[in-house]
């Protein structure tokens, strides 16, 4: 019997069970589909995260202070207490470092703003101009506190903010008071959105020093600092933590995390749980490849008769093992296929719905989602069609 | 030719061994036509499936053609039905869910015949066992005596040298039985060696050559 017609002979077999034939393609097609969806979920969050990452900056180095707990983990010093503060003075001494583009120190806090009759608690940043290149912000208008104005009370509004306060107007030039001070407004975000759970639409900027006065504080909440190129990263961080460690009395108090080293982090532990879902995805395609085999059994015993009569008319053992074989391989492979298609069908419909999630599935997940499929199939068909193979003839011939 | 020299095929029922078939030496010449009658359980079918190489005897010498065919693997015993022996049975053994057209195809498809030939040599047998109306009916939408012409029709497809036919009236009526008989004495005219099994006296007195089993053994063998 040669190959093409015992492919064509399965497949007019596989036909003509119709019923059977879809259900079992079905299942074999919902396993593939939930593999290659949830692996676009997956894959599609952990590109998200890359995405937000890199929106917020790139060769990023934040310092905080207090020393994290043990390396790699920077938990314990964002929730831990500081031992010895960060001041301007310190941010200053980065300057020097070759491998540095640029440096802002930041204070966070929260303020009345008031203006035109409104009022509204916004979040407050202070910092100094290279803020707003270091996060990747854009000023839709005006400027903020060109080199030498640093001590002019300048402000700078999120888009949300200065929407609000000044629908009609132009917000640029206007005076609106903050806490107890007064501000000029010189400048608007560009509206960016939510990024890393942070809405800078809702922020205002204002300097440094006059933020640190507005919150009675001499002490930083972060120096944010970006090097020239991606190698800079590993050597500007000794570099800093050298000088600093100087500057505090050899103490090693701060800590300084890479942009690089999160983005990694997250990378991976998302990546594994891509990983993680599409094995738990897999484990339907082995529940299917058992249907596969359970269907092939019964296969065997109801077409014992007919396995008799192919004998009698010369087929050998390998023939019908092959016929058998065929006919999972056909099953298996037409559920993969659909499978494939309903799963990438899937992932567009979430691309549709959640536009800011990049839900595709990896290569990867498709080819290994076909593969097990198709695998699962034919380790299932083993044991039915070496029955079918070993059948007596006589005896098969004698079975109604 | 067929020549068996002491077959003996043993069946274990339990610690009891039955023997289907107890010593046989039987010769069949090409284009002899034989009746092998007997009653149940004489061992009529186990002989004719031996000859057929689809059982194997537990001791004994079997030549076809002169040449020994018991020691062949699997294999090219498989080939040996394919090519020299056609079977016809009392149940037809029609594979349900194939046409008429098909069922008589699939020994060409087993035997790696070229697509373009198999068409034609399925169009000859269908207009020679008259079944062209039928060609693309089920065999469940076909009669008795129908389902036994597209049985025959498959089992001679390959031209073999040998037909054998496990009681092929029984489960037909007296008349389509007889037009069965017709069929197949027209095959053993052009040539073939007839091996049939009956229970009819009748029919198997048609046959040049009548065997009479009982408990496994030949008891008669007459020429008329
Ligand atoms: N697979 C088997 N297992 C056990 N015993 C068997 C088997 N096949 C046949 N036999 C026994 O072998 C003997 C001969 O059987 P066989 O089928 O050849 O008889 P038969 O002459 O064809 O009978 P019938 O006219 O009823 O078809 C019987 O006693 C039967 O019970
Ligand atoms: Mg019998």
């Amino acid at each position: 019997m040669t190959l093409p017609d015992t492919l064509l002979t399965s497949f007019r077999t596989v036909v003509s069970y119709r019923l059977r034939s879809l259900l079992i393609i079905l299942a074999m097609a919902l396993g593939v589909a939930a593999v290659v969806m949830l692996t676009a979920l997956g894959d599609g969050a952990r590109n998200y995260v890359i995405n937000q990452f890199s929106s917020i900056g790139t060769n990023l180095l934040v310092v905080l202070p207090g020393r994290a707990e043990t390396s790699g983990s920077f938990l314990g010093a964002v929730l831990g207490q500081t031992p010895r503060d960060l001041t301007l003075k310190d941010a200053q001494l980065l300057e020097r470092l070759p491998q540095i583009r640029r440096y802002a120190p930041l204070n966070v806090g929260a303020a009345e703003l008031s203006a035109a009759n409104r009022l509204r608690e916004v979040t407050v940043l202070g910092s100094t101009e290279h803020l707003i290149p270091i996060r990747h912000m854009k000023l839709a208008q005006g400027s903020f506190l060109q080199q030498g104005s640093e001590r002019s009370a300048q402000i700078v509004l999120g888009a949300k903010i200065a929407r609000e306060f000044f629908p009609h107007t132009q917000a640029i030039g206007q005076r609106v008071r903050l806490g107890d001070n007064r501000f000029l407004v010189s400048g608007v975000l560009a509206a960016q959105g939510e990024t890393m759970g942070f809405n800078t639409d809702e922020v205002v900027i204002i300097p440094i020093d006059h933020a640190q006065a507005m919150f009675n504080t001499t002490s930083l909440f972060r120096i944010l600092v970006e090097t020239k190129h991606h190698n800079d990263i590993e050597p500007a961080k000794q570099a800093m933590l050298a000088i600093l460690k100087q500057a505090h009395d050899g103490e090693e108090d701060i800590t300084i995390i890479t942009q690089d080293a999160i983005l990694d982090t997250f990378d991976r532990i998302l990546h594994a749980l891509t990983l993680a879902v599409a094995g738990i995805a897999a484990i339907s395609l082995i529940v299917a490849g058992i249907l596969i085999m359970n269907v092939m059994l019964v296969a065997v015993s109801q077409r014992t008769a007919e396995i008799g009569l192919l004998k009698a008319i010369g087929a050998t053992s390998s023939d019908i093992r092959r016929l058998f074989f065929a006919e999972a391989l056909w099953l298996s492979l037409t559920g993969a296929m659909f499978g494939f298609l309903f799963g990438q069908l899937g992932s567009q419909l979430i691309r549709w719905a959640y536009p800011q999630l990049p839900a595709w599935a990896p290569l990867w997940a498709s080819i290994a989602g076909i593969a097990v499929a198709v695998i699962t199939g034919i380790v299932a068909s083993i044991l039915p069609a070496n029955q079918a193979a070993r059948l007596d003839a006589v005896q098969a011939l004698g079975k109604r | 030719m067929i020549k068996l020299q002491s077959i003996t095929r043993t069946f274990h029922m339990g610690d009891q061994a039955v023997y289907a078939l107890n010593d046989i030496n039987l010769q069949i010449d090409s284009g002899e036509y034989v009746s092998i009658m007997g009653p149940s359980g004489s061992g009529k079918s186990t002989l004719l499936n031996i000859i057929g190489l689809l059982d194997q005897p537990n001791s004994g010498r079997y030549e076809l053609d002169g040449k020994p065919v018991t020691d062949l693997t699997e294999i090219e015993q498989a080939r040996i039905r394919r090519e020299k022996i056609g079977f016809v049975f009392q149940s037809f053994h029609l594979v349900p869910r194939l046409t008429a057209a098909e069922n008589i195809e699939l020994p060409l498809i087993l035997g790696g015949i070229p697509v373009e030939q198999r068409q034609a040599r399925v169009q000859a047998a269908l207009q020679a066992f008259e079944l062209l109306q039928r060609a693309q009916h089920r065999p469940s939408e076909l009669s008795g005596g129908q389902r036994q012409r597209v049985a025959i029709a498959r089992a001679t497809i390959m031209q073999p040298s040998v037909i054998l036919a496990d009681e092929p009236t029984g489960n037909l009526d007296h008349q389509i039985g007889a037009e069965v008989m017709v069929l197949l004495e027209n095959l053993h005219h052009a040539g073939t060696t007839l091996i049939i099994v009956t229970h009819d006296r009748e029919l198997g007195a048609r046959a040049h050559r009548q065997i009479g089993m009982r408990d496994g053994r030949i008891l008669t063998d007459q020429h008329s």
